[in-house]
């Protein structure tokens, strides 16, 4: 397009304002678009991190009795693989769109606690460290992800592994609850003058129900491993049989967080389906207000379902009846969500770019997954389903098949905004069929071998059970979904040297990040704009009578900007100083502790009363 | 016809392939499948569950197929014209509320009723076993018939039989796909499943909790048997008690208690599975109608010394009657005539078992038995002790 | 609170409130999670003793084993120690207004009477935790101590957090900085105060009054 007139502009931009660069610029960042792109790298980091880690599971079980890996290390392995996949993969990947996308979208300049939220993204990469430093001292956490007492007891699991796996969890929970916190204040009070909250747009919308989960959620999950860190460290009997404890306790402490936890996963990526399928469509969204309902109805009965993942335990026929009755409801709200984004691409004019072949991937393979779990919601039938590979299969389905497509489809569609590039098709549309195909030859087969009686979370299994030919099938699509996501670093290297030139509205967009620059100034919005409907930017042009002119880059001069800060990350510093100090204190005494909390306290003092600039 | 020729000869070259993923899909090709009940209990999980995938595949079709056809059909190119702009239709978001709700109904109900039926108590004549999960083995005593025994449970065809089930360490579950969805099993508090078996045979069981380093190899087999067969099983059983004291080398734990009263033991001499030499004298005096002496073996007897030298005893019982609660190990009473050691890893042949005995940690690195510094001469005098303990 | 958040605060907001308190409201409902976790902990385990001493308030307990248990809660203190943490809310919302109308002495001393009474509280806990580890209940002893310590101690935690907040506060108005403009700071501590304040006003009946 017009590119060297938008040369020529961001020349006198330029002239105007400098935004800074360089180590220390990022360390004390508080915009919110820097603090997206570092949860994005870091989330996609420990997103390869999480996919070697299966890429070796599945090398192990590509042959029956095969010692590629050590049973301990198998353990570790599946156990950082899925704490990995879900702690510092899928939840920072969406927060790096509630991060970059949220302001943008309700038309504001930031964030309602710039600092808090920085705050939040430093704790998180000390958190997934803090996990991942178990590796180094031959502990990573091996207990699952779920960790089930009294497997967790310091009888059973004398070692320090499920010490960092606890430790780290608390340290990414204080994470995740202080940028739940900003991004509710955020979408409640930072609207743009018209936006009402039933003209929000569906990402925002999704991602303030997600936020509402996490605040509700995570306390649960807190105390649950408090309660543990009790039973490991002060002699307490709370998971342990012996003292007259319950490991079933555990259980329901940790799934009352742990349902609510996979609506966490999947809300947002629900919110991106409900943007990319109208833009690429070229029709609004189906039903936005059951798209709404829908989304609160699922997060609310969310936390009426969790004894479902424990129908194998015994509890009773009242207690399964009552959980398989709320389980088969939640099907409903989801099956709507479903029906609706068909009605949205149905009688459309479907432009086929990159992002709607992952929408629409997403749809396909979320109703296998939602089937599945419909499957499991019936204990009888569940008995054989649960802790066997038929599970691996539906909860894959659901999160790569849902969350990591839908993901994905932001990544493309977002990228010319966060990056001012443009991701290139060919190789987009490649990195698709490849992940596709990867993704079913590897997940599909599991619901076989599952319902045949091969149990999950198993190092090896024997020859003769039958279960060698599919796996090695598994394997094979594990290697070609690891090929699919090196062609889409081969796309994002190849980009990267091009020009920064995209253009502000690549899609034909109808929310309001569309109508600043790719990337965006620092202020976000030289005007704040006033909303008058839903699709905002469809209805400006509409009104205009066709596409907007590239909005020019400005000076700045008068927009008052939040300083950058240290603090956030000196107390970000401490937070992981008193986790370390309480896990070293058999050795250190409480001295770790108190130089955690000193830094702690130091930081917090320090921010808040940081002087005005 | 060169193209036909070429696909031929790609079909010929996939062929084997395509048979062995298609056999890979039938549930014949697995031996632990859980889509072929043979049992009760399982029937009625079966059920619900083939009802609950028609219906989800129902739903595939039809909402896949409006997919696919949504994605050819309503294809555009930039230029096309700006589609109609549909904001909803009240009626048909209805009609698809509803009606999935009402095929979560159809579901509901046959699940309610089964989830009343699997957790009936079962019938008062049900046979007893009580299942003790450990790390990594299980243990299987049958209270009314006073017998103990691990990782094979023998069951009879055609009786219910009730499992009350806990653990002595962490969380197992035990799962025998042909025969019963899985119950987990805990500490402090006694869970159950039962099930009427329709169909004799050996059959293989997992454990499906993680319950630490071995979680993998912590199998068993369900002997299903013909009630005659059953019964004999459980008479042979009922043999394996204690040695009186007087025989004793050094008193160890379980030696002490004697073949209990009560103990039904038949009138003729029962011959092992595996029809191995019957078990040598010594070990049976006590009980009345024991089989006769057969002509002492030296391996045999330098095995039986070798098994409290080594410490075996410590850990293991080889009395299938009032055998000691607690033990570390599996019992070994009918070790010989098991299909299976390591809890159903390993195929239970004199060369497995010698390296078993030999090298434990080598094959199931982790597990609570260590290497004891077992030469290969003792190891064949071990598995020849043990090999007569059917 | 620096001055410059402050003058961002006060741009419109969609809802009309003012972000920070939008934000402690926030965090307060999160903290009901928390705390209904560690309650619900508790009730699950208040009757799990394997050994004493028990929980009772009036009578001695005699275990299973045949070991004597005095009764160890004293409610009395507990009860003053309620009663100065209610009165401490109703001190803080008078501290409140007196900043809101700009009197610097008014506010000191009911912010001061506040901090007082928080005080007096956690020296009530600190009391009873070690009279009880004396009389032999302790974290380890059985999950009635357990579980008590870990609800009471965490009040305990949140309740001097408040204190050391409500101290700063308090230099701070002493050093004239909390002016009516700035009030919102005070309003926000308050906020979190009161919030302290319910919670103990479930666990008071839930541990100590009920049996």
């Amino acid at each position: 397009m017009a590119t060297s007139a938008l040369d020529q502009q961001r020349a006198h931009a330029a002239a105007g304002h400098h935004e800074p660069t360089g180590l220390w610029s990022w360390l004390t960042t508080v915009d919110h678009k820097r603090i997206g792109i570092l949860y994005g790298s870091t989330a996609f980091f420990f997103f390869l991190v999480g996919g070697i880690e299966a890429l070796l599971l599945r090398i192990q079980l590509g042959s029956p009795n095969n010692t590629f890996l050590s049973p301990e290390t198998y353990n570790q392995l599946f156990t950082m693989h899925g704490t990995t996949m879900i702690f510092l993969a899928i939840m920072p990947l969406s927060a790096m769109f509630f991060n970059f996308m949220i302001p943008l979208q309700i038309g504001a300049r930031d964030v309602a606690f710039p600092r808090l939220n920085a705050f939040s993204y430093w704790v998180f990469l000390l958190g997934g460290l803090f996990l991942n430093s178990g590796f180094l001292f031959g502990a990573a956490p091996d207990q699952g992800w779920y960790g089930y007492a009294n497997l967790t007891s310091l009888q059973y699991s004398p070692g320090l592994n499920v010490d960092f796996w606890m430790f780290g969890l608390q340290i990414l929970g204080i994470a995740s609850l202080a940028a739940a916190v900003n991004f509710f204040v955020t979408i409640l009070n930072m609207r743009a003058p018209g936006m009402t909250l039933m003209r929000m747009p569906m990402f925002t919308w999704m991602s303030f129900i997600t936020q509402v989960l996490l605040l509700l959620a995570f306390p649960v999950i807190t105390v649950a491993l408090i309660l543990l860190m009790f039973d490991r460290f002060f002699g307490t009997h709370f998971f342990v049989p012996a003292g007259g404890g319950d490991p079933l306790l555990w259980q329901h402490m940790f799934w009352i967080f742990g349902h609510p936890e996979v609506y966490i996963l999947v809300l947002p990526g629900f919110g991106i389906i409900s943007e990319v399928l109208p833009v690429f469509s070229r029709k609004p969204l189906f039903g936005y207000a059951a798209m709404v309902f829908s989304g609160a109805f699922i997060a609310f009965l969310g936390f009426g379902v969790w004894s479902h993942h424990m129908f194998t335990t015994g509890m009773g026929p009242i207690a399964d009846t009552f959980f398989s009755l709320t389980t088969m409801l939640i099907a409903v709200p989801t099956g709507v969500k479903i029906f609706n984004w068909l009605g949205t691409v149905w009688g459309g004019s479907i432009q086929y770019r990159v992002p709607i072949y992952f929408a629409l991937g997403f749809i396909a393979m979320f109703i296998i997954g939602g089937l599945s779990g419909v499957m499991h919601s019936s204990p009888p039938a569940d008995l054989q389903q649960n802790d066997s590979y038929f599970i691996v299969a539906h909860f894959h389905y659901v999160l790569f098949g849902g969350s990591i497509f839908a993901l994905t489809a932001g990544g493309y569609y977002w990228w010319p905004k966060m990056f001012g590039r443009m991701l290139d098709e060919r190789l987009g549309k490649i990195h698709f069929w490849l992940m596709l195909i990867g993704f079913n030859v590897t997940f599909f087969p599991m619901h076989i071998v599952g319902l045949n009686g091969m149990p999950r979370r198993v190092y090896t299994y024997p020859e003769g059970l039958g279960f060698e030919t599919l796996n090695r099938l598994e394997t094979v699509g594990a290697f070609i979904l690891g090929l699919s996501f090196l062609v889409f670093l081969i796309n994002i290297i190849k980009t990267w040297r091009g020009p920064r030139n995209a253009p502000a509205d690549p899609w034909n967009g109808a929310t309001l990040e569309w109508s600043i620059p790719s990337p965006p100034q620092e202020w976000n919005f030289a005007e704040v704009p006033v909303v008058h409907g839903r699709d905002p930017l469809w209805e400006t042009k509409r009104e205009r009578g066709g596409p907007l002119p590239e909005p020019p880059r400005v000076s700045g001069q008068g927009i008052h900007l939040p300083h950058p800060s240290y603090w956030p990350l000196v107390a970000a510093i401490g937070v992981a100083g008193v986790m370390v100090g309480v896990m070293a204190e058999p050795k250190v005494g409480p001295w770790g502790i108190m130089a955690g909390a000193l830094i702690l306290f130091i930081g917090v003092f320090n921010w808040a009363f940081e002087p005005a600039g | 016809m060169h193209l036909r020729t070429d696909a031929l000869r790609k079909l010929r070259r996939w062929l084997p392939m395509l048979v062995l993923l298609a056999a890979a899909c039938s549930p014949d090709h697995y031996p632990q499948t859980a889509l072929r009940p043979i049992s009760d209990f399982a029937r009625i999980g079966d059920d619900i569950q083939t009802q609950t995938f028609y219906w989800a595949l129902g739903v595939f079709v039809l909402v896949e197929g409006a997919l696919l056809y949504a994605i050819f059909r309503f294809r555009g190119k930039p230029g096309d014209p700006e589609p109609r702009q549909v904001h909803g239709n009240t009626t048909i978001e209805i009609i698809w509320t509803v009606i999935p709700a009402l095929i979560l109904a159809a579901i509901a109900v046959p699940t309610v009723r089964g989830i009343f039926e699997t957790s009936a108590i079962p019938a008062g004549d049900a046979l007893k076993v009580e299942v003790v999960g450990h790390q990594w083995w299980w243990e299987f005593r049958y209270p009314d018939l006073g017998i103990t025994t691990a990782n094979e449970v023998h069951i009879p065809v055609g009786q219910t039989v009730s499992f009350r089930m806990r653990t002595a360490d962490v969380v197992h579950s035990f799962w025998p796909p042909r025969f019963a969805g899985k119950r987990d099993v805990f500490p402090n508090r006694e869970t159950r499943i039962w099930f009427k078996a329709e169909q004799a045979g050996e059959y293989p069981g997992q454990c499906a909790e993680f319950c630490g380093i071995q979680h993998g190899r912590m199998a068993f087999r369900v002997r299903a048997q013909t009630p005659d067969e059953f019964q004999s099983w459980v008479a042979h059983m009922q043999t394996l008690g204690a040695k009186p004291a007087a025989a004793a080398v050094a008193p160890p734990a379980d030696s002490v208690r004697t073949a209990t009263a009560g103990a039904v033991v038949p009138a003729e001499p029962v011959q092992g599975k595996q029809g191995a030499a019957p078990r040598a004298t010594g070990k049976d005096s006590s009980a009345t109608g024991t089989p006769p002496a057969p002509p002492p073996d030296p391996a045999y007897a330098a095995g039986e010394k070798l098994f409290q030298a080594k410490g075996c005893i410590g850990c293991h019982s080889l009395n299938a009657v009032n055998a000691p609660k607690g033990m570390i190990g599996p019992n070994l009473a009918n070790v010989g005539a098991r299909s299976y050691i390591g809890a159903g890893s390993f195929k239970n042949t004199d060369e497995t078992l010698a390296r078993w005995i030999q090298n434990p940690q080598a094959m199931k690195k982790g597990v609570l038995m260590p290497n004891l510094g077992v030469t290969p001469e003792e190891a064949k005098s071990l598995v020849a002790f043990l090999r007569a303990h059917q | 609170m620096s001055d410059h958040a402050h003058a961002i605060e006060h741009h419109e907001t969609s809802t009309g409130l003012d972000s920070r308190k939008l934000a402690i409201w926030t965090f307060i409902g999160s903290e009901c999670l928390f705390f209904a976790t560690l309650i619900s902990n508790y009730l699950v385990h208040k009757e799990t003793w394997l050994t004493g001493p028990g929980p009772f308030p009036h009578q001695e307990w005699v275990s299973p084993a045949g070991q004597h248990f005095e009764p160890i809660i004293e409610i009395p203190l507990v009860t003053l120690g309620t009663a100065l943490l209610l009165f401490s809310s109703l001190f803080v919302v008078l501290a409140l207004a007196n900043a809101q109308r700009g009197s610097r002495k008014g506010l000191l001393l009911w912010l001061g009477l506040t901090i007082m009474c928080g005080l007096f509280f956690v020296g009530m806990q600190v009391y009873e935790f070690t009279h009880f580890v004396h009389k032999g209940l302790t974290l380890k002893t059985n999950l009635y101590g357990a579980s008590f310590f870990v609800l009471t101690g965490f009040h305990g935690t949140h309740v001097t957090l408040g204190v050391i907040w409500l101290i700063t506060l308090w230099i701070e108005g002493f050093r004239g900085r909390i002016p009516p403009a700035k009030s919102l700071n005070l309003e926000i501590a308050a906020l979190y105060w009161h919030f302290v304040d319910v919670v103990w006003i479930v666990i008071f009946p839930v541990v100590y009054l009920i049996t």
